[in-house]
């Protein structure tokens, strides 16, 4: 399952990155603590926040992860949405809230890799 | 008498970059530039994602309490050591500034998602070698060494 299959099943916009969303999605992490994330989140990671300023640019490029999905109609800043187009990393925003994204694509990892898509 | 063993090793790679402090707007810049360079080197990958993680968090640091500063990166054939030096307010109390979840931040920069008191916590996990000190009203100076293992590339 790829990154373009949660884009259409979860009817994401995606803002930037369109041209990465071949990437296979086997994770993800949630959070808005850029630290926590830093610190837990895996390479591949699809990250789920509501954190919109430049910085969460360099956090999932640095950490590699597949995307940021921005939640409960965040949207990116100006700066972060250039910065994001500049360097290739895809984010997607939806009305949705957190609770519901996350749950969402958890069960769509789940059904792909087992009961418990953490292992 | 003390020796250190990483100054008789031979760099193979040395430089400065220079961090603005005050603002976020290049914040992880010097990660990307750091994180590029040792890819380039073939470091293993989890050899770079620990600098690349040291250096963001040091970058962060520098932009929230400091007036300037720069990252230093040192490449050897067996070690990574990165220097965070800057000029800026020092740390009180170090002790307390390394307990995790203990942070001075602002509410400007805990809105931004930084000062969790995370920070330090991790620049120590992820480095072998960690030391920090710190006087007050000239600044403070990291020392982050990462072994380089060509056997192993994380779990």
């Amino acid at each position: 399952m790829n990154l373009l299959d949660i884009v259409a099943a979860l009817n994401l916009s995606v803002v930037s990155g369109e041209d990465r969303l071949a990437a296979e999605i086997t994770g993800g992490y949630v959070g808005d603590l850029l630290s926590d994330v830093m610190a837990n989140s895996k390479e591949g990671d699809l990250w789920i926040t509501r954190q919109i300023h430049q910085n969460i640019v360099a956090v999932a490029s640095l950490k590699d992860h597949a995307g940021i999905i921005l939640i409960q109609g965040c949207k990116p800043a100006a700066d972060t949405l250039d910065k994001a187009r500049k360097e290739g990393v895809p984010i997607m925003v939806t009305d949705m809230p957190g609770f519901e994204v996350i749950g969402k694509v958890y069960n769509m990892i789940a059904t792909k890799k087992g009961s418990d898509p953490s292992t | 008498m003390t020796t250190n063993v990483l100054s008789h090793e031979t760099a193979i790679y040395e430089n400065s970059f220079p961090v603005e402090g005050g603002t976020y707007e290049n914040a992880g810049h010097v990660s990307s530039q750091i994180k590029a360079l040792l890819k380039r080197m073939n470091i293993s990958k989890e050899v770079v994602r620990r600098a690349a993680l040291v250096t963001y968090e040091s970058e962060i640091n520098i932009c929230s309490y400091a007036r300037s500063g720069k990252i230093v990166l040192r490449v050897t054939p067996e070690h990574v050591t990165i220097e965070a030096i800057d000029e800026g307010q020092g740390i009180v109390d170090i002790e307390l500034a390394m307990q995790e979840g203990y942070s001075t931040a602002t509410d400007r920069i805990r809105e931004m998602g930084f000062g969790a008191g995370m920070g330090l916590c991790n620049i120590k996990n992820f480095s072998d070698f960690f030391r920090i000190t710190s006087e007050i009203g000239k600044g403070t100076h990291l020392k982050m060494v990462i072994r380089i293992d060509k056997d192993f590339d994380g779990i």
